[in-house]
């Protein structure tokens, strides 16, 4: 009997160091420990096999820095793990050496997403993180170099200090890279981290500036011809890309809503209505795995009025027309009336497939505020 | 009790110079209550009363002091409650008048003291908190005199806190407040000078027994309304409801009426016996006028019902408020609450919330407009919203205002009333230190704002008292404020033309950075008629999206969207625009000189 979940994440908690804003389940240094841990992931792996269809279409390792991990204990995970048609590893610049670039590809990785955050050498500090501009480019081109054409950039813009032609260099140097993906995040100070301390003061004096730089970066890239195709991120054209759809096909299942399991430490699961959150604590992890049980995990119970609502949220997020049929119930069709006279919202009275919605270019850089009223 | 033994006297007094410390010591020395039953200011039994330090609610306390019987009725202390004051003096023959020996005469110890002469009591004049160190007896004394005619050395010196002096008070009660006059063998009639309700025991009227007497158990009768009822119990407190077999002339006490429609009785009504009916009832008070008025909304509609009925309850022993029904287009449903003045308006929105645990959005205040339209039609208007568009003249309640300040603060005390279209009218003084300043000034320029001002600008010192001195015509308008367009009427403001201009600007501005920005523009306008007098647009939203949602955290960012959905509910809707609940009251904090 085989299972329905066509979606895999794999969590490599692992980093040299942890930067200022990152509010991820990490785990610093521990090399000792990636053995133990690749061994407990794939005991998780092992035991959830049987949710995962024969025919696994995404898998993703992210972290942490994935590439941090011991190259060898990387490889033999990577090695485990179901062939899928996109197969992605984060990686962080300064990881990024030809014997790696190598070993991702020879394990069967065909999509890199390569964090650069910035190319500016003083945001970088801020950010803490440990590359400088020159390993951006390098780790880039040794990607290149083995052969991987499917490579997405990280950019985070919006950081302390950052002038509107510093945000516009950054996004030249991305284009020069010509990447095939780029996702682009305005910092976020989120609460309880070092970088919320230091710079939340800051980032909400330069709240109202940054509705600019949103607006800047969707115009640039859309302009240099990526598809916007969800809220932050971008793809080159197909037409531009001999055909081929460039969307991170793995995200994109998060967004349309489909099961996903999600193995590691703080890992989660959405199957059949069903979420489930790893333990984010790594010893209490490897202990249960080695005895052989599931780690413990929270659970919710996501109701259909929550699953419908879900998937007008995370569906408004795309370019792509969202189906009334199957959300009708969650949505507030005075709103929705007000929202279509206000222009931010299109309704298309639709041919075999029903009526469908899409957001306005205005109404998906307002998405938040839009889907609150929308839902009833 | 025979009349002679009875003594009905109230303690007046200017706020915190120690009216209820003294009531409590009075209690304690007549062993009325141990030492170990002793609150703190036993008299002051509403939660609310004990936080502010003021008293609301007139009630009667019977002591017995060497063979007399002493009935305190307490009353009120604060400039909005004249009213009730002078309804609790109607029910006595003699008070204290409580001076605090630090601070002299204040604004009200004048306003209770006239009171009282007019209502021919014999005043007994004290100076208390001898015993504090910055105490200054002798100049009290000389103001007392000097206000009320007599000699200082005839002034009592007291400490209600520490209890010096208060047996003398006492003897000096039994010497020299007269006893009631009455007829006891008269037919039996009271005069119901208060009341409270109990849900459970229905109406509680408080009565001075005039004449004859009244047995527990008969049948009553309310004179000026008719209402018919049985005396379920009579009794007083002593402080604690006591019951007892007959209230005789002279005496003071409480009749349990078992009604449980609250406006079948009114304060100021009559009570004879249903067997032996007078043929006369006794003087009534006059009905009091409300001049402040706002609007009361529930936050939740859902509460509309709940309000109703609670100011039905609170308007059964708080006479002087009125209320009718509104309806807002902003707001929803509500009422239009008349109020004697600010604190009242205070007391009432926060007795509506404590007490009947109901959550209110209370409108800035106006006062009441008599208009007189094109047409001849006169009508008086409570709500700006409803002032016509046709008028031929428009005429304002008007105040004189008696401020007592230390002579150092003259100068900005006039500047305040001069900015605020005052009238000077004289200025005495009551001591070398200190001036009495007699200003005529529109009721509507003090309802907002004046009397913080006032303090802030005396560090405190000053005191104010006012009287309502009738309407006079001013050079009034309408001003309207339009959200996206829309008239909103809980906005709208009447105000002199000369200030028109600037405060219309204020509360543009106020309202721009009240109101959120929305996703789109918001134009937010005041207007005199059709007339634009100000604007300001509110910039539409340009980014309103969470950067990051991934698979790990889609409950989180569900969370956050429900948490987005649910400060929008709080909010009230104008057309499409959402106007936070705070953004009504902008008018309220405009600062002086409407900037």
């Amino acid at each position: 009997m085989s299972g329905v979940v066509r979606h895999l994440y794999v969590h490599l908690p692992f980093c040299a160091h942890r930067c200022g804003y990152c509010d991820f389940v990490t785990v610093v240094g521990r090399q000792g420990e990636h053995g133990t841990y690749v061994e407990a992931l794939l005991a998780e792996l092992e035991l959830e096999r049987p949710l995962l269809s024969p025919e696994v279409q995404t898998v993703f390792v992210g972290g942490g820095t994935p590439t941090f991990t011991e190259p060898e204990e990387l490889r033999r995970l990577l090695l485990a793990l179901p062939a899928a048609a996109e197969v992605t590893v984060e990686a962080n610049p300064e990881t990024v050496t030809p014997e790696v670039a190598s070993l991702l590809r020879d394990a069967g990785v065909n999509r890199v997403s390569l964090g650069a955050q910035t190319f500016d050498p003083d945001l970088l500090v801020v950010l803490e993180r440990r590359a400088g501009p020159d390993d951006v480019r390098r780790a880039f081109y040794r990607l290149r170099d083995a052969d991987f054409d499917n490579i997405s950039l990280d950019l985070i813009y919006g950081i302390p200090g950052q002038s509107s032609s510093a945000l516009d260099a950054d996004i030249d140097e991305a284009l020069a890279l010509g990447p095939e993906h780029l996702s682009c995040y305005e910092l976020e100070a989120k609460p309880g981290t070092r970088f919320a301390h230091r710079y939340g003061e800051e980032l909400r004096r330069q709240e109202e500036a940054l509705e600019d730089y949103f607006e800047r970066v969707v115009g640039r890239l859309t302009h240099a011809g990526y598809r916007w195709y969800e809220t932050a991120n971008f793809c080159r054209l197909s037409g531009a890309a001999g055909g081929r759809d460039l969307r991170a096909h793995h995200n994109l299942a998060y967004w349309l809503g489909r099961d996903y399991l999600g193995v590691g430490i703080g890992a989660v699961s959405t199957v059949l209505g069903q979420r489930w959150r790893n333990t984010p604590r790594l010893p209490v992890y490897a202990a249960s795995l080695a005895r052989g049980h599931r780690p413990p995990r929270e659970l919710e119970e996501l109701s259909t009025d929550v699953l419908q609502r879900e998937r007008v949220m995370l569906g408004l997020r795309l370019d792509e027309q969202l189906q009334v049929a199957g959300i009708g119930p969650v949505l507030d069709t005075d709103a929705l009336e007000r929202l279509e006279r206000l222009e931010l919202v299109a309704r298309d009275g639709g041919g075999s497939e029903g009526e469908s919605l899409t957001l306005t270019p205005r109404g998906r850089l307002l998405g938040g505020g839009v889907t609150a009223e929308l839902l009833a | 009790m025979q009349l002679d033994r009875i003594r009905n006297f109230s303690i007046i007094a200017h706020i915190d110079h120690g009216k209820s410390t003294l009531a409590d010591r009075i209690l304690e020395v007549t062993d009325t209550v141990s030492g170990r039953e002793m609150r703190a200011q036993v008299l002051d039994s509403m939660e609310l009363e004990r936080e502010r330090g003021i008293t609301i609610k007139a009630q009667a306390v019977r002591v017995l002091w060497k063979g007399h019987q002493l009935n305190l009725i307490d009353t009120p202390g604060h400039v909005d409650f004249t009213y009730e004051v002078s309804r609790s003096l109607q029910a006595c023959e003699g008070a204290v008048l409580v001076v605090d020996a630090a601070q002299g005469v204040e604004a009200q110890t004048v306003a209770n003291a006239y009171l009282a002469i007019e209502n021919e009591l014999e005043l007994l004049p004290v100076v208390n908190k001898i015993d504090l160190p910055q105490a200054d007896p002798d100049a009290a004394a000389a103001e007392i005199a000097e206000l009320i005619g007599g000699d200082p050395a005839g002034v009592m010196r007291i400490s209600a806190k520490t209890g010096q002096g208060i047996e003398a008070v006492l003897d000096a009660i039994v010497e020299r407040i007269p006893a009631p006059d009455g007829d006891p063998a008269a037919p039996p009639r009271a005069l119901i000078f208060d009341s409270s309700y109990d849900q459970y025991r229905g109406v509680v009227a408080f009565v001075r027994v005039v004449d004859g007497s009244f047995r527990n158990g008969e049948g009553l009768l309310a004179m000026a309304q008719g209402t018919r009822f049985e005396a379920e119990e009579l009794g007083f407190f002593s402080p604690t409801m006591r019951a007892a077999q007959t209230l005789e002339a002279g005496e003071v006490g409480y009749a349990i009426t078992g009604l449980k429609d609250v406006s079948r009785l009114r304060v100021g009504d009559t009570l004879t016996a249903l067997e032996n009916p007078a043929a006369d009832a006794l003087p009534g008070y006059k009905d009091v006028k409300p001049m402040v008025f706002a609007g009361l909304f529930p936050t939740d509609s859902d509460e509309y019902p709940d309000l109703r009925d609670a100011l039905e309850k609170l308007k059964l022993n708080d006479g002087a408020l009125i209320y009718e029904p509104e309806t807002s287009q902003a707001l929803g449903f509500g009422f239009r609450c008349g109020f004697l003045g600010l604190l009242h308006m205070e007391i009432v929105r926060e007795r509506l919330e404590r007490e009947f645990d109901l959550d209110l959005l209370v409108t800035a205040p106006n006062v009441a407009y008599q208009v007189i339209t094109t047409t001849g039609e006169e009508i008086e208007v409570h709500n700006p919203a409803e002032m016509p568009a046709e008028i031929e003249r428009v005429e304002e309640p008007y105040i004189r205002a008696s401020i007592i300040v230390p002579k150092e603060y003259v100068g900005q005390v006039m500047e305040l009333c001069n900015d605020r279209r005052g009238r000077f009218d004289h200025m005495e003084y009551l001591s070398e230190d200190r001036a009495v300043l007699i200003y005529e000034l529109p009721l509507a320029e003090v309802v907002i704002d004046f009397y913080d001002q006032l303090k802030s600008r005396t560090r405190g010192y000053a005191s104010f008292d006012y009287d309502v001195i009738g309407f006079r015509e001013g050079n009034l308008v309408k001003l309207d404020v339009l959200i996206a367009g829309d008239s909103v009427d809980a906005l709208s403001l009447i105000i002199h033309r000369d200030s028109a201009y600037g405060r219309g600007r204020a509360l543009v501005d106020r309202l721009r950075e009240e109101i959120p920005r929305q996703m789109f523009d918001v134009p937010i306008q005041a207007a005199i008629g059709s007339r634009i007098i100000a604007r300001e647009t509110i910039k539409a939203k340009r980014k309103d999206v969470l950067a990051k949602c991934y698979g790990g955290d889609i409950t989180r960012k569900r969370k956050l969207l429900e948490q987005q959905k649910k400060g929008k509910k709080r909010m009230k809707q104008v057309g499409a625009v959402e106007v936070p609940q705070e953004a009504f009251l902008a008018v309220l904090n405009l600062n002086e000189n409407g900037k």
